[in-house]
């Protein structure tokens, strides 16, 4: 028997804004958009100057998960295929570049390319079974994924390269990263400094792509793939495009983790590592490119937003001067910690909700008001 | 030859799990065209309140039904508090609210019951059933009770307004609401249904798998292959499915030597993509035609 389902059945109803993608970025050298991206940038190349330590690491850190939400958006966003398996590209990234540097003695630097070819062509491959699903049965295939990729990479008959469940440790015997070229860095400062390099290249190249002919087609497949298809876009080539692109960016992501870590192991790449990319993507905007910072950072405090979370209730209450009230810091704060999980979930829903297009919205529709307001 | 339906005999026994998650699974498609990915950490959940009861002294008799109308009731609140504002939002703002979902319950379970593992006593008893050696007691029971859930529910689709109703507003929603169903409050029907079905299955698999807060996620992904292995469209293919892939895993397990072993939840994922691959509509499943 068939059946017939019409799409776009029900007419959105007055609550709920239609769903508004990014506009195409402008092609102008001296926009507001080029002053910006380089104000970021003077910021972050000024962060190892004016602090140290851990604060640094974890700049670095964000710029690598910034990486992995620009892979991810550039596959929802730009071409508007699910995914919630891109833990395992990242952890491909990851053991590509490990094993690589302790297995085959290659240099570091030269592995974070190499990754992301891996991971390319990882992704084109799952991309051929993963065209002919979608929305929902692209994120149930990528689900199975995620799920099952703590499991592969644990596999007995390839735990010589990969070290099973214990994983592998980078740089055994310098015991942390070389700084090349004799450079007066130490090797945290050279991290952050290759990590940014990588990722401004990469965000370079995908912005030009998404300009591109090519970028052109995919943003048409993402807003009507059957009018997209009677105009000549072939669906099956730009859709496996996209997941290698999306692939590659990711796996490029994922090798900087395991520079940065110096340490991979099965256990990080899980369900919850890719829940959290998404969750990245989607605070940053999804089809907004530029929010990737603004995910990276998400993804950096989100797992500690219990922490974070008790931190302002603890200012609120201070000021509301109802602090004794509350029960002793440190017991509150327990209590938050074990409820972070409700915590995380709420924030996500409030978001769904309230800015359902992530930062990216939120901006843009400020900036809407700033220049209604001016004219 | 014995090994090998033995093997198949033991799949159906745990394919009796699969088959009661694929059904909810099922169920919740049906409903919203959507699979719902906090579906386990719901179904887990409900265990815990089954649990709670038993612990406070309460019979299995009692405990069991007042959990499955705590589920519905708390399925049915969950589609009109959380996803009726959203009804109409793209398919990533459903599925970031399902993950939302995922993370309250797991951790709200955990926040309560702590992570400590509880065994949960079978209400069929333990020991081998009519003294075979190859069926317990408790797989028996599960066998029997997700059959006849599926002639229930067979029976409430095919024969009830309420049923006819439900079936109208999922195929047709506009020209539903036109002959004068409620077409949202089906959905929220939908969602109780579903999770009564979840809180069941919950049941009966935690005196297997010993009830903790993350014991689903691998369950759930089960779960989803039997669904998409008999057609996410038929819920008798469900439970077909969920018993296949219970046989497939344990005759991978015997077969595939070690490498099937330490590949279970892999041979889950390849039978999904292989069974949307070849056959997207499912064994069972009505094939679903887009108009343009």
């Amino acid at each position: 028997m068939t059946q017939t389902v019409h799409t776009n059945a029900q007419a959105p109803s007055a609550s709920v804004p239609p769903y508004q993608p990014a506009p195409a970025p402008q092609a102008k050298l001296l926009s507001l958009g080029n002053i910006v991206s380089l104000l970021v940038l003077a910021l972050l190349i000024a962060i190892p100057i004016f602090s140290e330590g851990f604060f640094v690491f974890q700049m670095t850190q964000m710029l690598v998960y910034a990486t992995a939400v620009l892979g991810l958006n550039l596959l929802t966003g730009i071409n508007g295929q699910f995914s919630l398996g891109h833990s395992a590209f990242y952890a491909i990234g990851a053991y590509t570049c490990a094993i690589l540097v302790e297995l085959g003695g290659v240099n570091y630097m030269l592995t974070i390319p190499i990754a992301g070819v891996v991971a390319f062509v990882f992704g084109f491959l799952f991309a051929f079974p993963a065209l002919r699903l979608e929305g929902i049965y692209l994120a149930l295939a990528t689900f199975a994924l995620a799920v099952a990729t703590p499991q592969l990479l644990k596999l007995n008959a390839i735990s010589d390269w990969t070290g099973g469940v214990q994983g592998i440790v980078m740089f055994q015997e310098t015991f942390d990263v070389p700084v090349p070229f004799g450079l007066p860095m130490d090797p945290g400062t050279w991290t952050f400094y290759l990590t940014l390099f990588v990722f401004a290249v990469v965000y370079v190249l995908a912005l030009a792509l998404v300009r591109s002919r090519t970028g052109r087609a995919m943003m048409a497949i993402r807003d009507n793939p059957i009018a997209a298809r009677s105009m000549g876009i072939s669906l099956p080539y730009y859709k496996a495009t996209a997941f290698g692109v999306s692939a590659l960016v990711t796996g490029i992501a994922g090798a900087l983790n395991a520079i940065v870590i110096k340490f991979v192991a099965p256990d990080s790449f899980t369900f919850i590592f890719a829940v959290l990319i998404l969750v990245g993507m989607v605070i940053g905007g999804v089809g907004w490119l530029q929010g990737c910072l603004i995910g990276g950072l998400a993804m950096l405090y989100f797992p500690n937003i219990a922490e974070v979370f008790d931190d302002i209730v603890l200012w609120v209450a201070n000021i509301g001067g109802f602090a004794d009230a509350l029960p002793s810091g440190n017991e509150m704060q327990q209590q938050f910690i074990r409820l972070s999980g409700v915590i995380y979930g709420v924030i996500l829903v409030l978001i769904i909700y309230l800015a359902p297009s992530g930062a990216g919205g939120l901006l843009r529709a400020i900036a809407g008001r700033i220049k209604r307001l001016l004219s | 030859m014995e090994l090998f339906l033995q093997q198949v005999v033991s799949g159906i026994s745990t394919g009796a799990i699969y088959a009661c998650m694929a059904l909810s699974v099922v169920m919740i498609y049906q409903a919203i065209h959507h699979l719902n990915f906090a579906q386990g950490e719901m179904a887990m959940f409900s265990t815990y309140i089954a649990w709670q009861m038993m612990a406070w002294g309460f019979a299995w008799w009692i405990a069991f039904p007042v959990t499955i109308i705590v589920s519905f009731m708390g399925g049915f609140a969950i589609e009109r508090v959380v996803f009726k504002p959203i009804q109409n939002a793209p398919v990533l703002s459903h599925i970031v609210v399902f993950i939302a979902l995922f993370s309250i319950f797991n951790s709200l379970a955990g926040f309560i019951w702590d992570f400590t593992i509880k065994s949960v006593a079978s209400p069929f008893g333990e020991g081998p059933f009519m003294g075979s050696t190859l069926l317990g007691k408790h797989q028996a029971g599960m066998i029997a009770v997700t059959i006849l859930m599926l002639v229930m529910l067979w029976a409430f689709f095919q024969f009830t307004r309420v049923g006819l109703a439900m079936r109208a507003a999922a195929v047709n929603p506009e020209s539903a609401r036109l002959v004068g169903i409620r077409v949202e409050t089906m959905t929220a029907l939908g969602w109780g249904m579903a999770s009564a079905i979840g809180a069941v299955a919950g049941i009966l698999i935690a005196p297997v798998v010993f009830l903790e807060p993350n014991m689903m996620l691998s369950i759930l992904l089960y779960g989803f292959a039997g669904a998409v292995l008999g057609g996410l469209t038929s819920p008798l293919g469900a439970v077909i499915g969920g018993f296949l892939v219970g046989i497939v895993e344990n005759l991978a397990g015997t077969y595939l030597g070690g490498i099937g072993a330490e590949l279970k939840l892999s041979i889950a994922l390849a039978l999904i993509i292989i069974v949307l691959v070849v056959k997207p509509e499912g064994l069972f499943g009505r094939k679903i035609v887009q108009r343009v």
